[in-house]
């Protein structure tokens, strides 16, 4: 179950694995599943920009740019807010989902409405319906803005949508031909929005000419294209090598993503799906316990969910996410984060090893060998500790309240998802382990803890 | 990777590791009289406004698309009958007169984005427009030719897609001290030496073990090799500066590392362009003068090749603003001491016959520049880095 919860969510505590222990793995999934169904939307105080107008924002190039700062500010903060949300939400797999589908449809702008527009999108359909959700994001100003969808008129098309829409939304390369793309992008012209953010169908741009696409041919409009990408089963079978991927392991096995194709299709119910998923005893094969590597925000939401933090900083946070290499809402283009060994080069690498004790313990982990002088005098419970590198708080009481039950010793059980290696635990037992809040740092402060 | 090179790879890999330091101190001065070359890539970013860099002076197109914006003729330095350079440039025109410069115009590619995002993500992976990579050209230049990390470095905290490689990385290193101390965490660094190499899976975690030895081993490396170096020449005082005399200091000090690759930001001069654009080609033209001499004085700068390139240029006809708004096709600076054509490479495009959108037209794909640096500077066969075959230019 902790699996699960590291692979569903960002981790489980002690006190919470105990009562899951005398549940059974369909109640625990009712439950992941039950805790995640309201969706409950990210919003920031926008009022200086929900009055705006064109003819306001436009009025003269000072005034454009004073608003394009304040919306880049604003995007920091709603990231912070992302952020926050994700380390205390309760809703796990509908945040994980969010994350899932914000790096599937990557996507970024610089207006904030537009970017909470499409932001909330994704958190309405996260585990709803995949083909309502392909054609929410068709809609979404953000979208139309990234992949030029204004651009593609009657007259002029612009088969940047189009092409995304079926190499890295739907289908994937090798699913369908230049044709096809050609033919799908004059069926999404005349898709447009207003200033507010509203989307705009502009009959005088759209092509309402037939249109040849997948061996079909009609007056299609964008919609109707989608339809018809998702009747090929190679765009469920895409999308689930996806999910098994960010659920299971990155070595894809092809039996599994078969058994998953023929529950997603043709229906693309996101939650149908991930229940088959979690429920086959497949999923909890040890050899997809703790191989996968964390992406950043798994990472801190994970320490988080051991010891729960607090980020006071917005433009810190962003500073951190930067060097970590995961800015949420700033993906490095629309294939999204590549994930996996990329998060890794040796400079994101010593800063995550680090990242534990920076956030906890002011950058210091103890490395006190067994036998050395023991300070009496320095005081050992720290429960609010003062933090010299970041602006956040790092709540140790309710770790020590959590793990209150787990013997120091027994801790790399509850914090680790994959066996520490020989010659590291060689190196801890040279150690003199004598306090549990210093021990946490030490485990967290592993490779080991890198991997979920 | 044919035998010979991987034989030449491989020595050079086991003198790093196995022979005591003064020896190696001792041969790497021996490699740097020898001919290690380096490759120096300097992004200007946010888009730099080639035709107020290397300008069309006598051009009436010029003066009138840019009003307010055009350089007068007494603010420019003529470098042939056409175009001259931007005054700021000063200290990059003495170089230029050593024949030590090449200016290659129009340098682009087919159905150029004008995101900034995007555009560098095009320059830094080669890729072309319709096409995302995500990996770096320098990032595969290590996974194919690397021999450690540290064999392309960036001067900077975190590392550009550009280094980011398939299966390897370069490294970011903007101070080799700070970068020194942040592995050397006693807890860290105990754990680092607990391990043995050869128990080391492939899969994720040994993955993680051996970046962090790596991490570990190439920040001592880097530290311990730089700091017998010190230079004479002073620098400004700007990051930018700052950047290249930390690469000067690496490479004077034999450093064996192949590709080094800083940035110079600020270039997006959309409003009131003309002080902001100065002060930026100032601040670029004295730190490459000064880059230039400290590698002079340590018999370094004829085995080193300069390349500055920004993500597009700017659109011919100026704003409303007093700035320009993003555009295309741009001119590349190759400074070296062994050029085969200093000097203008080949004439601006036409200032008349110009794109849709207003921008000059692109001659030369940029990646023809990276394979023919990778073919004739690195002597690798740039198809293994660039996936396809580029024709090769002249310049070196």
């Amino acid at each position: 179950m902790k699996h699960l919860y590291w692979r569903a969510g960002f981790g489980i505590n002690p006190k919470e694995l105990e009562f899951l222990s005398t549940k059974s793995r369909e109640d625990i999934i009712d439950m992941l599943f039950y805790e995640s169904q309201n969706t409950l939307p990210l919003k920031i105080d926008t009022h200086e920009f929900d009055t705006l107008t064109q003819e306001q924002f436009k009025k003269t190039d000072k005034i454009q740019r004073e608003y394009i700062e304040k919306s880049r500010n604003k995007i920091k903060e709603l990231n912070h807010a992302w952020v926050e949300r994700v380390l205390n939400s309760h809703s796990v797999l509908q945040e994980k989902m969010t994350l899932f589908w914000s790096n599937h449809f990557a996507c970024q702008n610089g207006m904030i409405l537009y970017v909470q527009k499409f932001h909330n999108t994704i958190r309405e359909h996260a585990l709803g319906s995949f083909k309502e959700l392909v054609k929410a994001i068709s809609r979404e100003p953000a979208m139309i803005e990234y992949l030029d969808l204004k651009q593609n008129r009657n007259d002029k098309p612009n088969e940047n949508f189009a092409r995304e829409l079926m190499e890295l939304f739907t289908l994937g390369v090798g699913n369908y031909t230049e044709e096809d793309i050609k033919e799908a992008a004059k069926a999404f012209t005349g898709y447009n929005h207003d200033f507010e953010g509203h989307f705009v169908f502009n009959e005088n741009h759209h092509n309402t000419q037939f249109k040849y696409v997948f061996g079909k041919a009609g007056r299609y409009e964008g919609d109707d294209i989608i339809d018809i990408i998702l009747e090929q089963e190679a765009c469920a079978e895409f999308i689930c090598k996806k999910l098994y991927w960010y659920f299971v392991n990155d070595a894809l096995n092809k039996e599994h993503i078969k058994e998953m194709t023929q529950v997603f299709y043709p229906d693309y119910n996101i939650e149908t799906v991930l229940r088959y998923m979690f429920a086959q005893d497949w999923f909890y094969n040890p050899k997809h316990i703790g191989n996968k590597i964390k992406s950043p925000i798994e990472l801190i939401a994970g320490i988080s969910n051991t010891i729960p933090l607090s980020f006071k900083d917005t433009k810190q946070l962003f500073a951190v996410e930067r060097m970590l290499g995961q800015i949420l809402f700033f993906p490095p283009n629309v294939a999204g984060w590549k994930g996996g060994k990329s998060w890794i080069d040796s400079n994101t690498l010593m800063l995550r090893l680090k990242l534990p004790s920076m956030l906890l313990s002011n950058g210091t982990i103890a490395n006190n060998k067994k036998g050395e002088f023991y300070d009496s005098f320095q005081t050992y419970t720290k429960e609010k500790v003062a933090n010299n590198f970041f602006k956040t708080t790092s709540n140790w009481r309710v770790f020590n309240f959590n793990y209150q039950q787990v013997s120091t010793k027994d801790l790399a059980q509850y914090l680790l998802q994959c066996p520490i290696n020989k010659g590291t635990l060689n190196y801890l037992e040279t150690l003199r382990i004598n306090n549990k809040q210093d021990y946490c740092v030490q485990l967290m402060s592993l490779p080991e803890y890198q991997m979920c | 990777m044919d035998r010979r090179k991987f034989i030449k790879h491989s020595s050079l890999a086991s003198s790093l590791f196995f022979v005591p330091s003064f020896v190696k101190a001792f041969s790497s001065y021996i490699t740097a009289e020898t001919g290690y070359k380096r490759l120096v890539i300097l992004q200007l970013s946010g888009g730099n406004d080639g035709l107020n860099t290397i300008v069309p002076f006598r051009n009436d197109a010029y003066y009138r698309a840019r009003p307010t914006l055009a350089l007068k003729k007494e603010d420019v330095m003529a470098l042939d009958n056409d175009l001259g350079m931007h005054k700021s440039l000063l200290p990059l025109k003495k170089l230029y007169d050593k024949g030590f410069v090449s200016i290659i115009n129009n340098v682009g590619y087919p159905n150029p984005n004008r995101s900034h995002f995007r555009a560098t993500d095009i320059w830094q992976t080669a890729s072309s427009s319709n096409q995302y990579l995500q990996s770096g050209w320098i990032g595969r230049y290590v996974d194919q030719f690397g021999t450690a990390p540290y064999t392309a470095l960036e001067l900077d905290h975190s590392l550009s897609l550009a280094l980011k490689g398939e299966t390897q990385n370069g490294l970011a290193v903007q101070n080799a001290h700070t970068f020194y101390k942040i592995t050397q965490d006693p807890y860290l660094k105990n754990i680092a030496s607990h391990q043995e190499e050869a128990h080391l899976s492939e899969h994720n975690l040994g993955y993680l073990y051996k970046t962090m030895i790596d991490a570990e081993s190439s920040a001592k490396y880097i530290y311990e090799t730089s700091k017998t170096v010190s230079t004479s020449v002073n620098y400004p005082n700007n990051s930018f500066s700052k950047q290249l005399k930390t690469t000067a200091q690496f490479i004077n000090s034999g450093l064996k590392t192949r590709v080094y690759y800083g940035s110079l930001n600020g270039f997006d001069t959309h409003v009131h362009q003309e002080n902001t654009h100065k002060r930026l080609l100032k601040t670029y033209a004295e730190g490459i003068h000064a880059f230039v001499k400290d590698l002079q004085s340590k018999d370094t700068f004829n085995n080193t090749l300069i390349l500055t390139f920004s993500e597009f240029g700017r659109r011919v006809k100026q704003n409303s603003g007093h700035g320009t708004d993003h555009g295309s096709a741009n001119a590349l600076f190759v400074i070296g001491g062994n050029l085969k054509k200093p000097g203008i490479y080949n004439n601006l495009a036409s200032l008349s016959d110009l794109d849709d959108n207003g921008d000059l037209k692109f001659e030369i794909d940029f990646r023809t520049i990276y394979a023919t640096v990778l073919n004739k500077w690195l002597d690798v066969n740039h198809e293994a880095v660039l996936f396809k075959n580029y024709k090769q230019l002249d310049f070196i």
